[in-house]
């Protein structure tokens, strides 16, 4: 599904990748961990198409293109999809308008019709009650007034209605009361299908305990310096980062 | 066509034009009028055309209506078929309308059907012949030429415009439509319409008021309004200027509010080369309030200069302003907003917001607004930004799908529709949003999303 090649990337003339290597197959779940600064929203952006960054090396092959040659709005009609850290606020552009909008954008690509306008309020009141979102939140401007709990919600809403094939969730669970964060792993297992990746960006443990991944890689100082299955996690939550400075120490020593 | 051999001054055939309508109105005009005008003329002649060394005229270089040597419209108000009006943004709104035709009241094209008899809509042309009376305490007595060469301009060659004059206590439900249409094409003319609107205590009244070009021609507009709103009366006026792209359009809305008095301005242009729209505001009454709006949407080589001028001349006034702009290629944009809070003036409120969206990195605006407060126990508050689409925006709308020019679409919507939604009108704000349905690169995508 996806296939990331040595990746360097700079912001600023700063390197902030540096040399990221990621293969992620269909069905597949995988997180990436890692402490704050090392790379890991910008890897999602990057997947997602910000034009900010610069890419100095490497490829991101996803179904066989050249993914980093794709506009964002291609890669998202392609089915890629990243739910935000820090989701951005509309003031003017109502949550229902800026939806309908995306799900036709993709569904034009994939050949279907447009949902009217009936179609498309039933399924997204459905979508809204299977994640616990209070409706009037609909009518409102993206994002705009909503609490840190109602935004990534809001990110995780979007996702189920327009069932992407790559879903990045960028700390979708930072900040999250553990009721919240039940729910928000229930959207993602109910998108859960062999044809389905997700790559989990967490801070935290907690959430894999409800949405289990196949693989754990730790992003650090903008490389991946260990990869394994889902005890990696715990070992992480348990001895924390700094026992993985002295491992990349001694690695760039040796 | 344009003559370029003019006088520095450039104001020898405005002195021209004036004598020739002094000879037309021989006999014809209230003296107190003919006094009037005189008086004005010869501050326009002194005062000239304003320079960009006058601060007032900093960043608007009027020297192109100086330069050109304009002449007096011809009096042809008929025979202009109403289909040529279909289609057109502004100038089909489905009420009450008097409509002039370059400066001049068109019978043929006005129809008053549904206005009760309680509100007089007349050609101030009219009025002047029949009676004057009913307009001399008002007429010329609000809006100030001593200082302003262009109300000077227009007040000694007043000939035609409006009169609305709504009784006590009376409430006009329909909007009353002031059309005002160019049909200037090759021949250079200048107009000088003047309004009068004078609104009875206690009572309510929707004024809309709209210049449109109906072919591509070089020509000015110099236009004055005059509001005179007593005890208790509401107000809503709109100004929708949609001239020739190569017009010159230079207006002052100059509006008086008594006790207790409530007023609504929306002033939205987007046609018009060079555009000068001046409210001045005289809150002139305890708890009168108002509310000031605009929306400049503009691009090419357009140029739009709003000068507001609010004074809180009374205590316990509030007001408030919204101006937002929108300006592509090349153009540019000046928001000058101007507070005065008179010695006395306690308890004022008054907010003022000025927005402004730049498309292209060759679009410019000067924005300042300017207080001037003698009073101690006031609250003023003003702000003012300048930037582009907010590019976290549009990545985010990208990312779902949306594609680049559909996003920007969204967004410069978005923008504008805030001020657009305090339009209370439906009639206007449906052509104005279909007019940015249409201004839009994907208008129409924007129209469905919605
Ligand atoms: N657009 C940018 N410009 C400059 N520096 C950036 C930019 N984006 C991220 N960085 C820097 O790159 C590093 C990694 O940031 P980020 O990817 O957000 O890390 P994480 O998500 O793992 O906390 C940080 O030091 C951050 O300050
Ligand atoms: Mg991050």
């Amino acid at each position: 599904m996806l296939e990331i090649k040595n990746l360097h990337v700079k912001a600023d003339g700063k390197e902030i990748l540096r040399g990221v290597d990621l293969k992620v197959n269909a069905g597949e779940v995988h997180s990436i961990m890692g402490p704050n600064g090392s790379g890991k929203s910008t890897l999602a952006q990057v997947i997602a198409g910000r034009e900010s960054y610069e890419i100095t090396d490497g490829e991101v092959i996803y179904q066989g293109k050249d993914l980093l040659e794709m506009a964002p709005e291609d890669r998202a009609r392609q089915g890629i999809f990243l739910a935000f850290q820090y989701p951005v606020e509309i003031p003017g552009v109502s949550n229902t308008y800026f939806l309908k909008a995306a799900l036709n954008a993709l569904r034009k690509e994939r050949g279907e019709e447009e949902v009217d306008a009936m179609d498309f309020l039933a399924l997204i009141k459905e979508k809204m009650k299977l994640l616990g979102m209070d409706e009037t939140l609909i009518s409102r401007p993206v994002n705009e007034g909503f609490s840190g709990g109602e935004k990534k919600r809001n990110e995780i809403f979007q996702m189920v209605v327009l069932e992407p094939k790559l879903a990045i969730l960028d700390e979708t669970d930072s900040g999250l009361d553990i009721d919240a964060l039940k729910i928000v792993a229930a959207g993602v297992n109910s998108l859960r299908s062999p044809e389905r990746s997700f790559i989990v960006v967490t801070h935290y443990q907690r959430m894999l305990n409800y949405i289990v991944p196949d693989a754990v890689h730790v992003l650090y100082e903008g490389r991946i310096v260990k990869s394994g299955g889902k005890e990696l996690a715990l070992e992480l939550e348990e001895k924390g980062y700094t026992w993985l400075e002295d491992k990349t120490a001694a690695a760039v020593n040796s | 066509m344009i003559e370029a051999t003019q006088t520095k001054k450039g104001t020898d055939p405005y002195l021209s034009s004036f004598a020739q309508l002094q000879k037309e109105l021989e006999g014809k005009q209230p003296p107190w009028l003919q006094q009037i005008r005189k008086a004005a003329i010869s501050r326009f002649s002194d005062l000239g055309f304003p320079t960009s060394r006058q601060e007032e005229w900093k960043y608007t270089e009027v020297a192109p209506i100086r330069r050109t040597l304009f002449r007096p419209a011809a009096y042809e108000p008929n025979g202009l078929p109403t289909e040529r009006l279909t289609g057109l943004t502004f100038a089909n709104l489905q009420c009450p309308r008097l409509v002039f035709l370059n400066g001049h009241y068109s019978a043929e094209l006005s129809s008053l059907k549904g206005l009760p008899e309680t509100v007089q809509v007349k050609s101030l042309a009219e009025v002047l012949e029949q009676n004057p009376d009913l307009v001399k305490p008002h007429l010329t007595q609000h809006a100030q030429y001593e200082d302003h060469p262009f109300v000077a301009l227009n007040t000694a060659l007043i000939q035609d415009g409006a009169l609305v004059h709504v009784s006590k206590g009376e409430v006009i439900q329909e909007p009353i439509h002031l059309l005002f249409l160019s049909t200037a094409a090759e021949e250079v003319v200048a107009v000088h319409p003047r309004n009068l609107i004078l609104v009875d205590s206690n009572s309510q009244v929707t004024i809309v008021e709209s210049y449109i070009g109906l072919h591509k021609g070089v020509y000015f507009t110099n236009s004055v309004t005059e509001i005179v709103v007593a005890e208790n009366a509401v107000v809503d006026h709109y100004k929708l200027h949609q001239e020739s792209r190569k017009a010159f359009h230079i207006d002052t809305l100059q509006v008086h509010q008594d006790r207790s008095s409530s007023v609504r301005t929306f002033n939205a242009t987007l046609g018009g080369e060079l555009t000068r729209n001046e409210v001045n505001v005289v809150l002139d009454g305890e708890g009168a309030e108002c509310n000031l709006n605009g929306l400049y949407l503009i691009s090419g080589t357009q140029h739009v200069d709003n000068h507001t001028r609010l004074e809180h001349a009374k205590p316990h006034c509030d007001s408030r302003e919204m101006y937002k702009g929108i300006l592509d290629e090349k153009a540019t944009g000046v928001f000058h907003g101007r507070i005065v809070v008179r010695p006395g003036a306690q308890k004022t409120d008054s907010k003022q917001t000025n927005n402004n969206l730049l498309l292209s990195d060759d679009a410019l605006i000067n924005t300042k607004p300017q207080l001037e407060i003698y009073a101690n126990d006031v609250k003023c508050t003003h702000g003012a930004t300048i930037g582009q689409l907010d590019p976290e925006a549009l990545f985010y709308l990208r990312t779902r799908g949306i594609d680049r020019t559909t996003a920007r679409s969204l967004l410069i919507y978005a923008f504008a529709s805030q001020v657009v939604n305090r339009i209370k009108v439906d009639l206007v704000r449906t052509e104005l949003d279909d007019y940015l349905f249409s201004w839009l690169p994907a208008g129409h995508l924007v129209r469905e999303a919605i």
